[in-house]
């Protein structure tokens, strides 16, 4: 018996981790299906998915003794239960409310994890109380009113049946007595006989009291753990065929204490969506960063190997070379498998926006219609969290100024709802994403003169695509006014500068009356990357494939200068591409004797420039690793690789290259 | 000694890095002679040509590849404005700087000294404000001096750290 309390004072902290990664699922799942919830016919499938989500997160609230998340769950499973149970039909303000209790959960949730004050939950509660009553067709008798949830009704005296149980010692009943006794507004607590059918060793009282459920468990903890009490209305009072009050859940420790069960077990039972839990693992992500480490390793030195074979006489490299291509295949195929890992559906980033649109939508009086396309599609977990913000960013610009409110879009001719479309595609070796929005458009012409306003060069000339591009610019907004949304000009300066940061580049299109796509194009992964080394003044750098288009051995003469020798072009196809020697670009020495130079063609963001390179070294892929890491980010340089020689080899960024190359910008088509 | 003055004593102490008492290694940059606390060192290579890094300072030399992580060095005699050679008998040593891994070239390192607390003596105040912030002592093995590096403050502008 002294093992039960003594089990429900273990340090339960250990398991906190995992009711919180379930009680955030449980959270986005609930939130999920609440906005999917159609009012006028609501799916009976839902509604009990919605209610399980709010009895997981209540099951485990209760058992690690967070009383606010318990009661405000318990509310909302009172409210869900009479809907699920068609007692009650559903009402847009019920889903507004029960999705603002999802949001004081999670914020409930924060404070737990990370400290902070937890935000009141009275109004929530009376709130749902409200929605309840409202459905309830006869007003229950008074002292049944007060049994539901866990609010006090102010001035209002309940009898509730109270077990305690077991107690660590006998004295504690006295104690518990004596404690309601001297306590003002505690209420009155006496001794009860055992009810039949209840627990041999649990204790029975019968308390008269204003206070409401937690503060009971709460004034009760001082002798006894919250866990091993449970509150009922008094038999008297209880009408038979009610059983909407649940108590809250006893510790199964109290069962198997002496078998010494973890108390974890608790939230199990209670968590019931999870269908997909037999098909998944949680594995945590330093885990799946170290296999990703290790694979790295492991291609390296398998490159190594591959290099000091080639080095090796003829006989016995030919015994070598069966095994090192088994080795080269079989590498490339673990590293594609443990990269998969890493790989997260697109949904998990788009499931953000539902939520986010319709209070958005709402607040600014339009009607949208989100559409995703390709939410199946993968993306690098660390990408995908790092173009979440981006992405809302874009979003919120197409409600905010891109879609018009319905009577605009009506006098235009086209429905009063805008659609908002977000697709993910893989093409090449990247991940393209599109916001598109069947908006207004952008306005070039304001465009242009925000642009001179700001005292740039604009000239009527500039391409469309190129008038897009200032949207860019930092302090650039074409936005009437500043809402608190977006409109203040640094938006759009920061998406592109935090896409690019992701070795991504970022693009509008744009049709005036029809409406405005961005597209964003990432790399699949920052982890692996085919590259083509080129030696420069006796290093190695290394160039992204997915950016070279081609490169070539100039004939004599090809290279034409410009202004006085200041710029030099070549001419490839019909084109003159600027040409950049990496020399220079690198700040390395001059050679010292001139060598016939290769010319590396290299793209980026529609505009391409000619590489100057001392020789092509060859194709590989490379791990990438990172600079920051130990050192600070150096302009031009994307990250650092370890060649099969055990060097270091900077890789290039080829688009900060092409953007700071003055010659870059200014030769004409 | 009353107490308001030990009170402040104690915090300018504290604000200034008091080296602990306990094994330091010794190390030289011309004619004088270093030591840095032996927890934060990590090894003790020898020089091998960097990876250049563009644009970087002549003090930072580049990037070496340290069993897999990529590990900026800098000079530290070409740092304190000295001349650097480099020759078979120049040395690397490998440190934790501000959370990061860094190595310094040093011209010679000599050995491992236990500095009792009693030895420590605040660094003397040069008359410069802007002197060597990065030196927080002064310690005396027999007829040496040992000036007692903080490597954070020396390196932090150099590494990036913020």
């Amino acid at each position: 018996m002294t093992a039960t309390t003594a089990a429900a004072d273990h340090d339960l902290t250990q398991f906190y981790q995992v009711f919180f990664d379930e009680a955030a699922e449980n959270l986005d799942t609930f939130e999920q299906l609440l906005l999917g919830l159609d009012v006028d016919a609501p799916s009976d499938d839902t509604l009990h998915a919605v209610f399980r989500c709010a009895h997981s997160v209540k099951g485990g609230a209760a058992t690690f003794g967070f009383s606010d998340m318990a009661d405000l769950t318990h509310a909302m499973e009172t409210l869900l239960d009479r809907l699920r149970r068609h007692e009650q039909k559903p009402s847009t303000q019920m889903v507004d409310t029960l999705l603002q209790a999802g949001d004081t959960l999670r914020a409930l949730l924060h404070c737990r994890r990370e400290g902070g004050e937890p935000p009141a939950t009275d109004g929530l509660l009376r709130a749902l109380a409200r929605h309840c009553e409202a459905g309830a067709g006869t007003p229950a008798p008074a002292p049944m009113q007060a049994a539901h949830g866990m609010p006090a009704q102010p001035g209002g005296a309940r009898d509730l049946e109270m077990l305690v149980g077991p107690p660590a010692t006998a004295a504690i009943a006295d104690d518990l007595i004596e404690l309601f006794a001297e306590v003002s507004g505690g209420g009155r607590l006496e001794r009860a006989g055992n009810a039949p059918g209840q627990a041999g060793d649990c204790v029975r009282f019968r308390l008269n009291t204003t206070a409401s459920d937690s503060e009971v468990l709460d004034l009760c903890s001082f002798h006894a753990p919250r866990d091993a009490i449970r509150l009922q209305p008094w038999p008297a009072a209880r009408a038979a065929d009610f059983e909407l009050f649940e108590p809250p859940p006893v510790l199964p420790a109290a069962a198997s204490a002496l078998s010494g069960t973890p108390p974890a077990a608790a939230p199990a039972p209670a968590a019931a969506p999870r269908t997909a839990a037999a098909e998944t693992i949680r594995v945590s992500v330093d885990k799946v960063d170290q296999l990703i480490n290790l694979m790295g390793e492991l291609v390296i030195t398998q490159a190594m190997l591959a290099q000091r074979a080639g080095q090796l006489g003829t006989g016995a490299r030919e015994q070598l070379v069966g095994g090192l291509s088994d080795l080269e295949r079989t590498t490339r195929d673990l590293q594609e498998s443990v990269m998969a890992i890493r790989m997260i559906p697109m949904s998990d980033v788009f499931n953000r926006f539902p939520r986010m649109l319709r209070d958005l939508a709402s607040r600014l009086g339009k009607q949208l219609e989100l559409r995703t396309v390709g939410e199946a599609t993968e993306l690098d977990k660390g990408l995908i969290e790092k173009i979440t913000d981006p992405l809302t960013h874009l979003v919120r610009n197409s409600v905010d100024h891109g879609i018009e409110l319905p009577a605009e879009r009506i006098a235009a001719g086209k429905s009063a709802h805008g659609t908002l479309t977000l697709s993910a595609r893989h093409e090449g070796g990247c991940i393209v994403i599109e916001v598109q929005d069947d908006g207004k458009g952008l306005d070039r012409g304001r465009i242009i003169a925000k642009a001179r306003a700001a005292g740039m060069d604009a000239p009527d000339t500039m391409s469309d695509g190129e008038v897009w591009q200032l949207i860019f610019a930092p302090g650039l907004s074409t936005a009437e006014e500043v809402t608190d949304i977006s409109g203040r000009g640094v938006g759009m300066d920061v998406v592109r500068r935090n896409i690019l940061a992701l070795g991504g580049t970022v693009e509008l299109d744009s049709a005036r009356g029809k409406g405005t796509r961005v597209r964003v194009r990432l790399p699949l992964t920052l982890a692996i990357m085919d590259g083509m080394s080129v030696g420069v003044a006796g290093e190695l750098y290394v160039l992204p494939l997915a950016s070279i288009v081609e490169s070539f051995q100039p004939q004599a003469g090809a290279i034409r200068t410009l202004a006085g020798g200041a710029h030099r072009v070549v001419k490839v196809r019909d084109e003159y591409l600027p040409v950049v020697g990496l020399r220079d670009a690198m700040n390395a020495p001059p050679p010292d004797e001139a060598a016939p130079p290769m010319l590396v063609v290299v793209q980026a963001e529609s505009r391409s420039m000619a590489l100057e390179v001392d020789r092509l070294v060859g194709q590989q892929q490379v791990v990438v690793k990172n600079l920051e890491a130990n050192f600070r980010k150096v302009p031009g340089v994307s990250g650092a690789t370890i060649m099969g020689d055990g060097r270091v080899a900077l890789i290039l960024d080829v688009p900060a290259l092409v953007r700071c190359s003055p010659a870059a910008q200014a030769v004409p088509a | 000694m009353d107490m308001t003055g030990e009170g402040g004593r104690i915090a300018r102490d504290a604000a200034n890095r008091q080296p602990r008492p306990g094994e330091y290694l010794a190390w030289r940059v011309g004619s004088e002679e270093y030591g840095i606390d032996i927890r934060k060192v990590q090894e003790i290579r020898s020089y091998e040509a960097p990876t250049r890094i563009p644009s970087a300072p002549a003090h930072v030399k580049g990037v070496v590849n340290l069993r897999g992580a990529i590990v900026p060095v800098v000079d530290l005699r070409l740092k304190l404005g000295r001349e650097a050679g480099y020759t078979a008998s120049t040395v690397v040593i490998v440190l934790s700087v501000a959370r990061r891994v860094a190595g310094v070239v040093v011209d010679s390192v000599s050995d491992v000294v236990d500095l009792a607390a009693d030895a420590i003596r605040p660094p003397p105040e040069v008359a410069d404000a802007t002197g060597p912030r990065f030196i927080t002592g002064v310690a005396s093995v027999g007829g040496r001096m040992l000036l007692l590096a903080d490597m954070d403050t020396l390196l932090s502008d150099t590494l990036g750290v913020s």
